[in-house]
């Protein structure tokens, strides 16, 4: 439907020739190019397409490593003997494999391959006349013929007039002279545009994937910065291939406050972080003093020159003071986890070490740690549950361990639990359990007290750093828009061959017009300008209607095709 | 934001208004189906052989090339048409008026939920059911209006277009059903009214050439006889699949893409392969292929028509196993 106007068939079909024999040299040759047409045909890009939808399905059936591990390993523990086979092939993270990306890669290339000739040929056929009018042109799919008023030359004029706009030559022919007219070329070059686009839009992707991060932190709702200075400010951080942390943007965050609002059914309406932040400029200009402002919410991240910063999620820190019997006082406040997103209920363990002592062993072994259930709205009673997300009634429910928490071993632990081999081995031990509310303290039974002083909130932020991200945007809008020229213009041809047909009874002279139209996409509806050109040349009565002339035709049909 | 109990509960009555007409009008176009002359007896459809035979036969450079066209044939004589009006006649045309009719209701039904909840009407898989409904019966209205004057014979395929949206609807109304509601904060943002809408839009349009592929090729297999041969012609079927394709596709490609940048505003990032994305893309990949297969030799009919049938098949499964089945960031459809 598509092919350049002269040329045969652009998208190289020809089944590869059988290598010949002699010599290696050209036999290489051969294979190669033989090679390089079997890529590039049509018929291997719809392979490759059809590999890519296929090879991207499993993506969505089997668990992502990139989207959550854990779903993984619940895989891993559901199925110990398929997982490692499916393991082996990468299908937990599909999209990070060597041999999906060897399809994409493939196809760019094939793509390449295929539209380079086809837009050497669509430049050259731009710039060539229309092809002439065919000699028969009763055989179009659109014709039309009749004696109007008026020599050829006048007539010549009209049509001319009807087909400005349209690629067109002007022919002499013997008895006569034809105008061979095109136009829709834009259609040639909206599937340029798409596809070129699709590889601008992987090379965008590529870039973020290489030089891009993505990082997420935990800050207090409380006055509490963050710095983009290290990969060492982050709780988990995503580097791009060819990204090794050294050299972020030294922006900072301030986190004023979290606000949510929340409907009576306890589903949230709106989050909103007060934000102080300096940019990285201000940060390298030295200037420190002054805070920008600006209001996070959901679906409104903070927009810096390189980064974003996005408000994810949030979530409880209760703070709590311990008052140890020599008057030594710690106040501890880090964040709890939620453990129902509903009515976010959270878990979490806020350690103390015992300051003021030299002794090693002694230290360790008073040091505290509450751990246990913390409700914004507490259900009241004896055992704590959380009736709804906002903070209400909050109430922790509260276990208090004395003893070695495991600090100083060297070992990473959780911040949200204490180390449970210490209680296994009965290093730490539980002193007390106790629901309490803000203000509320009990005192230990060596006389350390420990208040529960009040709440504070928690955001979880996310800091992403993608430069090839606008290239993306702006590739996928010529895709957008090559897609929409190519499928919407219609490219068709249009002939008129005048010749004289002798005088009227008046002696005025007259012409003999006859008109071929040939549409060359798919698309309906050539048709009714082909009218509408016919009615202004001949007359609304005049002429034949399309289609019902048609010579009787080669057997050449659609159905051949499909099977 | 409250929800409005009495505009709801309209909606809801609306709801199911269009769908006991939608059932009245397809039992009338399957009477018209059924009461319809087999192919070839039709004196309208004579005119068209011709034309589409001289497409073929240009000669032309063009030769061999796919999708010469030849859908533009002007109406037949009116003479050559029947005087009076058959049974088939009278019934496809009450079965288009029903038609009409229940898209109002159905479109009325949208609307007041959007009212009662004060949003826009597609946060949960009810409303997105519903409205793909919508949109694929009015692209169907489109598509008759378009091609009422030169291919004829296409009215009596409402049967088998309001077939499938019966199933979703009836599914929309029970399995997939949620009270009116707000939705949560992710899902309040321009570009997810767009990107929503679009995506609905393109999935209803979608379903129009699923159907005519499916048509298509128990029309090319012949079997079985007696109901295929009612069918319209295979390059009619064939034409309207590709038609209403190549309006659909740039409008699922822009959703996509919508979509994306609301992903970035909402999550981060514009693509993380999540199921819902990873199914989006592959959708748009298969009507890429189908695209692609009618330019290809040997792939443009039998086989372009089971790849569109695949997109289609994409399409619903992620809207239905994806969200249902499958948890990923998009599964806050309202289930459960
Ligand atoms: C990245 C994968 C590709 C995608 C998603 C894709 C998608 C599309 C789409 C949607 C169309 C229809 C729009 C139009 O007619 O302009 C199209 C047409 C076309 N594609 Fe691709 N394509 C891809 C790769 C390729 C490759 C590798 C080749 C060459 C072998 C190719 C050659 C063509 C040609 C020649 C047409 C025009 C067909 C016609 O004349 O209608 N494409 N492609």
């Amino acid at each position: 439907m598509s092919s350049p106007p002269t040329a045969p068939p652009a998208p190289p079909e020809a089944p590869p020739q059988p290598p010949r024999r002699p010599g290696g040299g050209r036999a290489v040759l051969a294979l190669l190019r033989n090679a390089w047409r079997g890529l590039t045909s049509m018929r291997t890009a719809l392979v490759l397409l059809f590999l890519l939808a296929l090879a991207s399905l499993p993506g969505a059936l089997l668990p992502q490593r990139s989207l959550n591990q854990q779903l993984v390993d619940q895989y891993f523990t559901d199925h110990p003997r398929l997982a490692p086979l499916l393991d082996g092939v990468g299908a937990f993270e599909i999209f990070a494999t060597p041999w999906f990306a060897a399809i994409y890669l493939l196809l760019m290339i094939s793509l390449v391959g295929c539209l380079t000739p086809r837009s050497l040929e669509y430049l050259r056929a731009m710039r060539q006349k229309p092809v002439a009018t065919p000699r028969n042109l009763a055989r179009m799919p659109h014709h039309a013929e009749g004696v109007v008023d008026g020599a050829p030359d006048e007539v010549l004029e009209r049509v001319r007039g009807l087909v400005k706009g349209w690629r067109r030559a002007e022919r002499e022919e013997a008895g006569g002279r034809s105008v061979s007219a095109e136009r829709g070329f834009l259609r040639e070059t909206g599937n340029l545009v798409f596809h070129v686009s699709l590889v601008g839009l992987l090379v965008g992707i590529a870039v973020g994937k290489l030089f891009g991060y993505e990082g997420q932190v935990i800050v207090l709702a409380n006055g509490s910065q963050f710095c983009n200075t290290s990969i060492l400010g982050y709780d988990s951080f995503r580097p791009g291939l060819r990204v090794d942390g050294t050299e972020l943007d030294p922006f900072c965050i301030r986190v004023d406050s979290f606000a949510a609002e929340y409907l009576p059914n306890g589903q949230p309406e709106q989050y909103t972080a007060e934000l102080g932040y300096q940019t990285a400029e201000d940060v390298r200009a030295g200037d420190t003093a002054t805070w920008r402002a600006d209001t996070l919410s959901v679906n409104h991240p903070l927009r810096l020159d390189g980064e974003r910063v996005y408000l994810l999620n949030h979530g409880y820190a209760p703070r709590f003071t311990v008052t140890w019997p020599d008057g030594q006082q710690r106040t501890g406040e880090i964040q709890w986890q939620p453990v129902d997103t509903t009515t976010y209920l959270s878990q979490g363990a806020t350690k103390f070490e015992r300051p003021g002592i030299a002794d090693d062993a002694t230290r360790q072994r008073s040091s505290i740690a509450i751990t246990g259930l913390f409700a914004p709205t507490s259900s009241g009673g004896q055992v704590v549950t959380s009736t709804f997300p906002d903070l209400l009634a909050p109430e922790a429910a509260i276990d208090v361990m004395r003893g070695d928490l495991g600090l100083d071993d060297g070992r990473g632990q959780s911040i949200f639990s204490v180390d449970q081999s210490k209680v296994d081995s009965g290093e730490l031990v539980r002193v007390a359990r106790e629901n309490m509310v803000p203000g509320q303290e009990i005192t230990l039974d060596d006389g350390t007290k420990v208040r529960f002083d009040d709440v504070t909130q928690w955001v979880a932020l996310q800091v992403s750093h993608d430069p090839g991200q606008l290239t993306v945007l702006v590739f996928a809008i010529l895709v957008l828009l090559g897609l929409g020229l190519s499928l919407s213009v219609k490219r068709r041809r249009f002939w008129v061959r005048v010749v004289p047909a002798g005088e009227d009874p008046d002696g005025r002279a007259r012409s003999r017009v006859e008109l071929g139209g040939l549409a060359r996409t798919d698309r309906a509806g050539y048709g009714e300008e082909f009218d509408r050109l016919r009615a202004e040349l001949l007359g609304p009565a005049a002429g034949t209607t399309a289609g019902t002339t048609g010579a009787p035709a080669p057997a050449t049909s659609r159905q051949d095709g499909g099977d | 934001m409250p929800v409005d109990p009495m505009l709801s509960e309209y909606s809801d009555l609306l709801f199911k208004g269009a769908l006991t007409v939608y059932v009245l009008a397809m039992v009338f176009h399957a009477v018209e189906y059924v009461s319809s002359r087999t192919r070839g007896a039709v004196p309208e459809k004579v005119a068209h052989e011709p034309a589409a035979v001289g497409a073929r036969g240009t000669g032309s450079a063009d030769l061999g090339v796919v999708g010469e066209e030849n859908a533009d044939v002007p109406p037949p004589p009116v003479s050559a048409r029947k005087a009076g009006r058959s049974r088939a006649d009278r019934f496809g045309r009450m079965g288009v008026s029903l038609t009409i009719l229940a898209v109002l209701l159905h479109l009325g039904s949208i609307v007041l939920r959007g009212l009662a909840t004060e949003r826009w009407p597609l946060g949960n898989m009810y409303e997105f059911t519903s409205a793909i409904c919508l949109a694929a019966m009015v692209a169907w209205l489109v598509v008759l209006q378009r091609t009422a004057k030169r291919t004829r014979g296409l009215r009596k395929l409402g049967v088998f277009v309001l077939a499938p949206v019966l199933i979703l609807m009836f599914l929309a109304g029970t399995v997939l059903y949620a009270q009116a509601a707000p939705v949560v904060p992710a899902l309040r943002s321009y570009w997810l009214v767009v990107h929503v809408t679009t995506v609905t839009l393109a999935s209803g349009l979608f379903v129009v050439p699923g159907v005519a592929s499916i048509l298509y090729l128990m029309k090319r297999s012949g079997k079985p006889a007696g109901f295929t041969a009612k069918l319209p012609e295979a390059d009619v079927l064939d034409r309207l699949a590709y038609r209403v394709t190549v309006v659909a596709f740039p409008m699922y490609t822009f959703a996509v893409i919508a979509g994306a940048i609301w992903a970035e505003a909402a999550w981060g990032r514009f693509w993380g392969w999540d199921p819902k994305e990873t199914v989006a893309f592959v959708a748009w990949v298969i009507y890429a292929a189908y695209l692609h297969a009618r330019a290809t030799a040997g792939w443009r009919h039998v086989g372009a028509a089971w790849i569109n049938i695949l997109g289609l098949a994409a399409i619903i499964f992620n809207l239905f196993f994806i969200n249902m089945v499958v948890a990923g960031l998009h599964s806050y459809a309202g289930l459960g």
